[in-house]
């Protein structure tokens, strides 16, 4: 054992080269994974805030609920709900893992675009209505525009939790940069380099991520930085 | 133009009606006033017009239809709105703001910039501004795109909710003084609400003063309300000064002018004596070709035709669109107990304590 620990180098960067197609290709689906469950939990999490903020008496039930799923290990979301859906065909595994991720993205989602919605001014909202706007209108042109800035800081963190998730789906034969970290931990010779491709990148990707929509906020809400 | 019939309004959980049986009738092109102290309705009642806040019961016509019967957000889109907080849209610049009604009326692009552009020159703002944010602009600024944004879709009527109350008072003087030539230009119909009575006597045409729960005590020209209180509340709520109150109402050309102790600085030495001998004072203004050019003591007379000599400027100068309140201060101010008014250095004659007595005590 420790003669071949000494063959091979703690980082063997000839086996990145040699699989940097599957990288990149683990890389793209990490991506999509991450993407779906967040585009998945923005809706829901929009329609929740709203249904919470025009009906009050259910945000209270809505908080509690995403607040609970929150805490649920991610193993043991995709240990309940792997039963009912099933693991068998992509389809299924992917329904399981992305249940699983979406429900994760509520809390902080419904949460942010509660505070942002709520963050509104009441004086613009009623100009908004007494210049002539549809309730619809208020809200798609003035009350989402404005709480845009909380809402990405939202969506930053879900993003960010998310993709450190995803490493996790691949326990259920899905693909994603997880596929290396069990990859690496499942040889009988546990091979550092594939779990340490996979970890960086995931981090990597998280952080790029972040970035990326730091500046599209900034990019999308030029205003609130005029705002001194 | 906006009659409202009996309107009622009743919160949920209040026992007492917020405005209890109103009737007012506002017609065209006028300028009228709401005002009173908190919980008399005044802003309910502005807000009843354009179904911001429904009425309990009753009925609000405006050119004759009721405002129940259509939509009230196309009903909204008719009637320019100027609240006290503004409420511009702070993710909008100055330009897209002013834009708003014109845009959801879905005028054309170009139609919409040359409006924007008209508006900007309209209440006194630089063009330069017109891509800047809300956040960037001073209190008085923004409240002028407040009102550049409520006039956009040349709206016939106008609601206005304190636009004032929020900036300071040399700048709530200009602001009001602008709305006055607005109202003159624009002919629009203009419902205002205030706390301040002297701003809701210097602005409106006609002035609503409500009492407590919405009823309205008083329905009359300013100078009516002063001179003839409806109700002791009204009394009160005017305050003292009443007289002044009114004389700041009055332009100094309802008053017949004196010549005054005038004379050419053509004339002779000895014909200013005369003529102040005739007026019974120490002095007398000259007159160059009917420009006043100012006063001199009998005892500055020394020989020298008059045009050599030194005349000394009188302080104030009034114009016939001056106040009665501004000519009061003018002589109570003046050595010679005078105000002189003149139109563009033109000499039209003087205005005296006495005179100004006789118009208020009418």
């Amino acid at each position: 054992m420790t003669v071949v620990a000494q063959e091979r180098p703690f980082f063997d960067w000839s086996w990145v080269v040699r699989n940097v197609d599957q990288i990149w290709e683990q890389t793209l689906e990490h991506l999509s994974l991450t993407g779906f469950a967040l585009g998945v939990g923005l809706v829901i999490s929009i329609l929740l805030a709203v249904l919470a903020l025009t009906r009050p008496r259910t945000y209270e039930p809505i908080a509690s609920v995403s607040g609970l799923l929150y805490t649920i290990p991610s193993l043991a979301v995709f240990a309940l709900v792997a039963p009912i859906v099933g693991i068998g065909t992509f389809a299924e595994k992917f329904v399981t893992a992305e249940v699983a991720l979406v429900s994760y993205t509520l809390l902080i989602l419904v949460r942010n675009i509660v505070t942002g919605l709520r963050g509104v001014p009441a004086e613009t909202k009623e100009a908004a209505v007494g210049m002539g706007y549809t309730p619809g209108q208020v809200l798609r042109q003035i009350e989402m525009p404005l709480a845009l800035p909380v809402i990405v800081a939202g969506v930053r963190i879900a993003t960010v939790t998310v993709v450190g998730l995803v490493t996790v789906t691949s326990l259920l034969g899905l693909g994603g940069l997880g596929f290396f970290i069990l990859n690496g931990l499942r040889k009988s010779i546990i091979f550092p380099t594939e779990i340490i491709v996979g970890v960086l990148l995931s981090v990597l990707l998280a952080a790029l991520l972040d970035v990326g929509l730091l500046w599209l906020g900034r990019r999308l809400a030029p205003w609130a930085k005029a705002r001194t | 133009m906006i009659r409202l019939e009996g309107v009622t309004k009743t919160f949920p959980g209040m026992i007492r009606p917020a405005v209890d049986h109103l009737d007012l009738s506002v017609s065209e092109g006028e300028l009228v006033t709401l005002v009173g102290p908190s919980g008399c309705g005044k802003t309910t009642t502005l807000k009843m017009i354009n179904r911001i806040i429904e009425p309990t019961s009753g009925r609000i016509l405006i050119h004759g239809e009721d405002a129940m019967s259509m939509q009230a957000y196309q009903l909204r889109r008719r009637i320019g709105y100027v609240i006290q907080q503004i409420g511009l849209f702070p993710h909008r610049t100055v330009a897209e703001n002013i834009a708003t009604v014109p845009e959801l009326l879905e005028w054309e692009r170009d139609r919409i910039d040359v409006r924007v552009t008209e508006l900007v020159d309209l209440v006194g703002l630089e063009q330069s501004m017109l891509d800047r944010y809300p956040s960037e602009l001073s209190g008085g600024q923004q409240q002028r795109v407040g009102v550049a944004r409520a006039l956009a879709a040349d709206p016939p009527i106008m609601l206005m909710d304190e636009p004032f109350g929020a900036v300071d008072p040399i700048v709530r003087g200009r602001l009001q003084e602008e709305l006055l030539a607005l109202h003159r230009r624009l002919g629009k119909t203009i419902v205002f609400v205030t706390h301040d009575i002297d701003e809701a006597l210097y602005l409106g045409t006609k002035v609503a003063i409500l009492n407590i729960g919405g009823i309205l005590e008083q329905f009359d020209t300013p100078a009516e309300i002063l001179s003839d209180p409806a109700s002791e509340f009204v009394a009160n709520f005017l305050g003292g000064e009443r007289g002044l109150k009114r004389l700041a109402l009055l332009p100094v050309s309802e008053v017949e002018l004196s010549e005054g102790p005038v004379v050419d600085i053509g004339a002779s030495a000895e014909d200013a004596r005369e003529v102040m001998r005739r007026h019974g004072v120490d002095w007398v203004g000259l007159l160059d070709g009917g420009r006043i050019k100012g006063w001199v003591y009998e005892s500055d007379l020394d020989g020298r035709p008059l045009e050599e000599l030194e005349a000394k400027d009188f302080l104030v100068s009034l114009t016939p669109d001056s106040s009665l309140r501004q000519a009061l201060d003018a002589v109570v101010t003046s050595h010679a107990r005078v105000g002189v008014i003149a139109d563009e250095g033109r000499y039209l004659g003087m205005i005296d304590l006495e005179s100004i007595a006789e118009r208020i005590t009418e």
